[in-house]
């Protein structure tokens, strides 16, 4: 289908100052766009997971929103470092956030496993020294 | 600009408006335009805060609340003060004395809403003990608070707990318990609330989740604080009088809600925008480990509202002082159980999502707007100067892509085509020279 809407969010590494800005826009807007309840709900913490998850541990990136006529559509790609071991990082309680992160509570290690539970369509793609690619879509009520 | 009008507290006084900016950029819910040189308030993005009134250097902003006349309508009035405007009297040792004060001023009777919020907390605390109740559940105490929810967080209706303010509670038992000491018809009875802030008047004359508020009115603490000043001097003799726990009383200040309600797990927050904050987390289900959520839309909580004239922080500390002297009982036990079935405890009707902020009601046309909005968006500066009436360069372009504003009324976009427009006619003169 058709995409009928677009806006990218470039997310800096480390810049927790920033961090949840993006999904905080991603929220207005899908409720501007008349996107509530449960999607929006889902929509909310996978975006938010996503978000910081860039901040936490990728070398920066960016993340696309999209609406189609019968879904929105997060698309996180990052430009590193990737993850080694992708069945890991998937696991609830596995983080690798560093010190820094912890000390502001995060590295819990729920914010893959909160995405895939969040979204209709979960994808991960990685590759150690390219990066990661996070899609996920979720399905509008018809 | 829009469909049906709201009512609301607030309001403007349009010859004293100046048509400057400042409420402008200081409304949480970008409820304001200026347009032909004046503020307009957005009615059905409007959450009655009531910031623009703090905020407005001319006194442009009103809060509309009934005056000691209406209450004339009524065979009998009973004044039920929100326990805040205790707050407003410095050094006050009890209640009874501000209580014995409004007798002598006109009314009939007098029954704290800190009566009320005991009876909210035991009624709260069985609420919470229910299964499968969401988390964190959200106070229903601050209208602002719900309105708030109503526009910007709607999924999240769910949370508010089901159990109505304490003013509603008070006024339900003061006019049931006046009607049955003076054997008198209840439509004979005006229950005036006491409030500090616009919000409250709005919450009475159009009540969220109630077909009618049990109140009838309420007088601003504002304009009741000089009548009562000279009659703080004696205490209130009635030996039917039950007073309210320093538990109901805390209610007025942040945290004293939580602090009955869920001392263990809850969490306070206070000031609009930190609400906004907790609330987004909320939202992100960062907070679910949380049992209880109160929100209060003024810093300090309802000593902090518009419509105080006390200084909120001295404010709370005569709160804090007076209930350190006051019965330490918890509702649990002062209040009985029988209270809780005898008046209604809970909202008759579902709070309804607020769509103000919908483009349209056809997604794809809404898509269509939003895509329109971001392309003006990259045409304009940045500046959120205000200069155009709108808050922010982007509620700008919404501005325009809802029919309400064209691009040109930014003064920048203006400025670069009248520079354009004037480098155009010097090359025609000189073209036709040549």
């Amino acid at each position: 289908m058709e995409e009928l809407f677009r806006i990218a969010y470039p997310v800096a590494s480390a810049d927790y100052t920033s961090a949840g800005q993006a999904s905080t826009d991603i929220k207005r807007r899908l409720k501007q766009l008349g996107v509530g309840g449960d999607v929006l709900r889902r929509v909310a913490v996978a975006s938010y997971e996503v978000e910081l998850n860039l901040v936490i541990h990728s070398l920066g990136g960016e993340l696309v929103l999209s609406v189609f006529p019968d879904a929105v559509q997060l698309v996180s790609t990052d430009v590193g470092p990737g993850i080694p071991d992708l069945s890991m990082a998937m696991r609830e309680g596995y983080s690798t956030a560093n010190e820094e992160a912890r000390s502001l509570g995060f590295g819990a290690g729920m914010g893959l496993p909160n995405m895939k539970r969040n979204a209709d369509e979960f994808d991960i793609q990685s590759q150690v020294g390219t990066g990661t690619t996070i899609t996920m879509r979720f399905k509008l009520p018809t | 600009m829009q469909e049906k009008k709201r009512y609301h507290s607030v309001r403007l006084d349009k010859d004293r408006c100046k048509g400057c900016t400042n409420c402008l950029t200081h409304c949480p819910t970008a409820a304001i335009r200026v347009r032909g040189g004046r503020a307009h308030i957005l009615d059905n993005l409007c959450i009655d805060c009531g910031e623009c009134i703090r905020i407005c250097d001319y006194h442009a902003k009103v809060a509309f609340t009934d005056v000691m006349a209406n209450t004339k309508a009524y065979k009998y009035c009973i004044a039920l003060p929100a326990p805040s405007l205790y707050g407003q009297f410095r050094g006050l040792a009890r209640p009874e004395y501000v209580l014995e004060a409004l007798k002598r001023v006109g009314f009939d009777d007098v029954f704290e809403v800190a009566r009320g919020a005991d009876i909210v907390t035991r009624a709260i605390r069985e609420k919470l003990r229910e299964p499968n109740q969401p988390k964190p559940m959200i106070s229903s105490a601050c209208p602002t608070v719900v309105r708030l929810i109503q526009v910007r967080f709607p999924e999240l209706i769910d949370h508010i707990v089901n159990i109505r303010q304490p003013m509603e509670v008070a006024a339900s038992v003061a006019r049931a318990e006046f009607c049955k000491k003076h054997q008198c018809d209840p439509a004979d009875v005006g229950c005036f609330f006491i409030t500090p802030c616009p919000a409250k008047m709005t919450a009475i004359r159009t009540p969220i989740g109630q077909k009618k508020s049990e109140l009838d009115g309420a007088i601003s603490m504002m304009e009741l604080y000089g009548q009562l000043l000279p009659h703080i001097n004696e205490m209130l003799r009635d030996p039917d009088f039950v007073p309210a726990t320093g538990y109901g009383v805390a209610w007025s200040t942040a945290n004293g809600e939580a602090n009955a309600v869920c001392p263990d797990n809850s969490l306070s927050v206070d000031g609009i925008s930190n609400v906004i904050r907790v609330l987004e987390e909320v939202e992100n289900d960062k907070l679910s480990d949380l049992t209880y959520l109160e929100g209060n839309a003024c810093m300090g909580g309802c000593v902090g509202g518009p419509l105080t004239f006390e200084n909120s922080y001295v404010a709370k500390n005569t709160i804090h002082k007076m209930v350190h002297h006051m019965s330490s009982e918890h509702p649990d036990t002062a209040v009985p159980s029988s209270m809780l079935n005898k008046y209604p405890m809970k909202n008759d009707l579902p709070i309804e999502p607020n769509t103000a902020e919908k483009l349209d009601d056809n997604m794809v046309e809404a898509m269509r707007k939003m895509n329109r909005m971001n392309e003006i968006i990259a045409r304009l500066p940045g500046y959120d100067c205000g200069s155009c009436g709108s808050p922010t360069c982007a509620s700008f372009a919404e501005d325009i892509v809802r029919g309400y504003c064209t691009e040109m009324d930014c003064v920048h976009l203006l400025r670069e085509k009248l520079k354009v427009m004037a480098e155009e006619m010097v090359e025609l003169a000189q073209s036709r020279r040549e």
